[in-house]
């Protein structure tokens, strides 16, 4: 029964997720709505951990699995892939190093500046 | 085909995929990078065709809805070490966002690529189930928009102990924004290995990262 709760919860909020995607002319994907909606429930206390953190922890641990069949999906479009192989593969490192940099040294010259404020 | 046949084969590669680098001990051995290409490997072995596999194997991803939905416990979880640190928070994954998008809009002029290479490209810092929608939403290509996810994480996972030593980027906090934000949950899994603040921050990154993508993407993906 515990579970059964848990999963209902879970469906029920995304479904709200779904319909909010449904009505809205927002690009945002029904995940995030239900993610929102989720957040917004525990903060109000009409929802406690204990209430979803099973089947949660579940999806969680889970997550990594959901990914391989869309990017098994590659073997389909290869052809796709390979005529922008080059510049495909330039963006996606040069940008990931870009990003870690430019998060990485302005949270670190935040939290210096609130250091030296505090001295 | 049978209809478990794809479940219970991505569900094993992705095992196989824990345990070969656990035995091996390599970084660079990704479990989900073994995942996909033990998958494809197999499929082309045995003459199975990626729809036959797909049959069963789409039941998965139709749980990356509800899965997205829960990433909102970590997310409450961690309000406390949220609101403590908010201005560094959020200066460090908003500049980090806006870093995405313009170094890729540069790249993307300077290879000439077409608006739909360009899109299928914009959210891939972002955690897949996020990117997918948003690459969707924005007409991308979404199975290129999984690989980049996939390969951006896999790269950030790899590449950040030796990153941020050569960017001298020191503090926990710091370092778990950067991975969170650059290379969504693959990158948190480094920084959850890392210590608890980088996996709390890292976390964090994923759902606020993707938010701000979300509320982005639109106005970036109409730039070219």
């Amino acid at each position: 029964m515990k579970y059964m709760k848990e999963i209902a919860i879970i469906f029920g909020v995304t479904l709200a997720g779904e319909i909010l995607h449904a009505l809205l002319p927002l690009p945002v994907p029904a995940g995030v709505y239900g993610l929102f909606l989720l957040l917004a429930l525990l903060c109000s206390g009409r929802l406690r951990l204990p209430d979803v953190e099973h089947v949660g922890g579940l999806l969680l641990d889970l997550m990594p699995v959901m990914f391989i069949p869309a990017a098994a999906g590659l073997m389909e479009s290869a052809a796709e892939l390979r005529a922008v192989l080059v510049p495909f593969l330039t963006i996606t490192f040069v940008s990931t190093l870009f990003v870690m940099t430019v998060t990485g040294r302005v949270a670190e010259a935040v939290l210096k500046g609130k250091k030296e404020e505090g001295r | 085909m049978f209809l478990y046949f794809g479940m219970f084969l991505s569900i094993a590669a992705y095992l196989f995929g824990m345990w070969l680098k656990k035995k091996l001990g390599w970084a660079v051995l990704n479990p989900l990078l073994s995942a996909v290409l033990l998958v494809i490997a197999f499929l082309k072995a045995a003459h199975i065709s990626y729809a036959d596999y797909n049959t069963g194997a789409q039941y998965i991803s139709y749980l990356l809805t509800p899965a997205t939905v829960c990433l909102a416990i970590p997310l409450y979880k961690q309000l406390g070490l949220l609101k403590k640190n908010f201005v560094a928070v959020a200066l460090g994954i908003t500049s980090g966002v806006a870093a995405s998008a313009a170094s890729i809009f540069v790249m993307a002029l300077l290879f000439k690529l077409e608006h739909v290479h360009y899109v299928s490209l914009l959210p891939k810092s972002i955690t897949t189930a996020i990117g997918m929608g948003v690459s969707e939403e924005a007409g991308g290509i979404v199975t290129l928009t999984v690989i980049s996810i996939i390969l951006t994480g896999i790269f950030g996972n790899i590449i950040a102990d030796a990153w941020f030593a050569f960017t001298r980027i020191k503090s926990p906090l710091a370092k778990g924004l950067a991975l969170g934000t650059a290379a969504h949950a693959i990158g948190t899994a480094r920084a959850l290995e890392m210590g608890e603040v980088e996996g709390a921050m890292s976390s964090l990154s994923i759902a606020v990262s993707g938010l701000l993508t979300v509320a982005v993407a639109p106005v970036v993906s109409g730039l070219l």
